[in-house]
């Protein structure tokens, strides 16, 4: 388990971490979200120790970092942002050099060091200069370097930032594979991400936690939560009736047209108070023989939440 | 009374038991922490074989070494069979060489962000910093014995004391030592390497100007006698002329091994302090 109280962290007189506290169990996937400059990478580094708070501490397995800096390094592994690593050395003698590093010996070493290579799909360069290699490739090898010794924290800052689609969901997956028995926690603007891996979400600007909670719970807060897309055929006379009658249908709070010109009507339909008004409108859809084309709700928009979240004013 | 007794003794004996074991685990535990440093410094030695830095430092030093000790040295016309031309311009060839290895030790580092990988290993910065010294020192030492050549020319032409020229190889590698714990300290201090280079190149200036008559004289004639003999007293130079006439001065040893372990506990501490930067 990883704790973090009351961390706070200052440049001066900027204040890149203000007061944050939270907990990330094991099994959980924590995306860490925000705009540019919120203090997610500084956050990181206090976590793995390559940084030192200016207040409040971070405690991992009941270590804490700046007691038993040593103990909690062995426990996690970090994949810094860009995954740097050294340009000279080959993926092969790199993760040689982890390993050792990281006291792994003899037959333990090699079917690790096997098995990561295995996992991160490095077979193909493992005798190239890291150098020469691809950015996919680069971000694979300070991926293998991070996983080698089946740490059980995993702090991953941007895993998936540069990486083409395949590459993206090779690496998610492998996230997803590790996640039962780890505390996982990573960064990322990609909101995408925070679907596909994370079980639980934390948005972050300006130093300061703005929420927390699962993806569904961040989307529920959004105001496309629960509204309703409809798309219908209808002679062109009939719009401004259909209109109305949408409005004035109880749940409904407004609408915006999304489409609208000679036979094809398509319409975003916002509820009171977020509440679910599918049934309302199919009912009414039924009861006035539309003819729809396509009707659905929305779960609720991340990119939105985020935007509404972190942006002032 | 005896029950008592017998407990107390074996209060003892079990205290002493677990004193034992603990100066064992930390014997072990010490074994690792030196393997860390063994790890790192390989890493660090072979890194410069992967690159063309150690060929061409290698190339250039073998090269300078023989044109100063052949021309400038004059080592045919003084008809001696000795070394001496050979170690004088040791300090001016680590001048400018020894800072072309050091200003990467740390720069590099923080240029290429592999310092947060670094430092985020579970090893400490102490470690991290005295694997990467004996790497660049080990490679030092290599360069140092690839000039064996002038060594074996001058057992061929004459009969040189070989005591001293080992003593002047000791000396010349505790010098380099100590170039590059300075360059070290310095190239800890910025991601760009040109500026580590040139800073170095000064600093160490410095440390070999310090004894020469250029400077003394220039304090000699109003400070005290005290200040000008401190002033001398740090010069690479003083301490290394000595050693290089085959004297082994126990001063001059404890002058290299402090400065070397002076600079590179400073380049522990501004890494500690400014590893983010």
């Amino acid at each position: 388990m990883v704790e973090i109280k009351n961390l706070h962290k200052q440049f001066g007189l900027l204040t890149a971490v203000d007061n944050i506290s939270f907990q990330v169990k094991k099994g959980e996937v924590l995306g860490f979200l925000g705009p540019n400059g919120a203090g997610k990478s500084t956050t990181m580094k206090m976590i793995t120790g390559f940084l030192t708070p200016t207040a409040g501490n971070v405690t991992v397995y009941g270590h804490d970092i700046v007691q038993k800096p040593l103990e909690v390094k062995q426990r996690i592994g970090y994949l810094p942002e860009g995954a740097p690593a050294y340009p000279d050395m080959t993926p092969a003698s790199f993760l040689e050099f982890i390993a050792q590093i990281r006291g792994l010996r003899g037959e333990d070493k090699r079917s690790k060091i096997k098995e990561t290579i295995k996992q991160v799909n490095l077979e193909s360069v493992l005798y190239q200069s890291i150098d020469t290699l691809s950015k996919g490739f680069k971000r694979r090898v300070g991926l293998a370097q991070a996983i080698l010794h089946d740490p059980e924290v995993l702090i991953l800052d941007e895993p998936t930032d540069g990486l083409d689609p395949n590459q993206k969901h090779e690496v998610r997956s492998l996230i997803k594979q590790k996640a039962q028995e780890k505390v996982i926690i990573l960064s990322t603007h990609i909101l995408e991400e925070v679907h596909a891996v994370c079980t639980r979400a934390i948005i972050i600007a300006e130093g300061k936690i703005l929420a927390d909670g699962t993806p569904a719970e961040l989307e529920a807060k959004s105001q496309f939560h629960n509204a309703v897309t409809i798309t219908l055929h209808t002679p062109k006379d009939n719009v401004e009736k259909i209109r109305q009658s949408l409005l004035k249908l109880p749940g409904v709070q407004k609408l915006e047209a999304l489409m609208e010109n000679n036979s094809t009507l398509s319409y975003q339909i916002f509820p009171k108070a977020q509440h679910p008004i599918i049934g309302e409108i199919s009912q009414h859809a039924r009861k006035q023989q539309w003819k729809v084309e396509e009707l659905h709700v929305e779960k609720g928009r991340l990119d939105e939440v985020f935007r509404s979240i972190t942006t002032v004013g | 009374m005896k029950l008592v007794e017998l407990t107390t003794r074996k209060k003892i004996r079990l205290f002493r038991q677990s004193v034992v074991l603990n100066r064992e685990e930390k014997k072990e535990k010490n074994l690792m922490r030196a393997n860390l440093i063994w790890v790192l410094f390989r890493r660090e030695l072979a890194s410069y074989f992967a690159t063309p830095i150690a060929y061409v430092f290698i190339i250039i030093f073998l090269f300078l070494s023989g044109i100063f000790t052949f021309y400038l040295g004059d080592f045919f016309a003084r008809e001696q069979a000795d070394l001496s031309p050979f170690f004088s311009f040791h300090p001016w060839l680590y001048l400018f060489l020894i800072p072309a290895l050091s200003m990467r030790l740390w720069a590099e580092e923080r240029k290429g962000g592999t310092i947060e990988l670094l430092l985020t290993l579970p090893i400490t910065i102490t470690e991290a910093v005295l694997g990467k010294f004996f790497a660049a020192w080990a490679f030092t030492a290599i360069a140092l014995f690839l000039t064996f050549p002038i060594w074996l020319s001058v057992n061929y032409l004459g009969n040189p004391d070989n005591a001293v020229i080992m003593i002047s190889y000791l000396g010349s590698l505790l010098m380099a030592g100590g170039f590059l714990a300075i360059g070290s300290c310095i190239s800890a201090l910025t991601k760009n390497q040109v500026i580590a280079f040139v800073i170095t190149v000064v600093v160490c200036l410095a440390f070999i100007l310090s004894g020469f008559p250029l400077v003394l004289d220039f304090f000699s004639g109003w400070a005290p006698q005290i200040i000008v003999e401190t002033i001398s007293s740090f010069s690479f130079l003083t301490h290394f002329s000595a050693i290089s006439k085959g004297v082994i001065d126990l001063r001059d040893l404890i002058y290299f091994f402090s400065l070397i372990t002076f600079w590179l506990f400073t380049t522990a501490l501004l890494i500690e302090m400014k590893k983010a930067d």
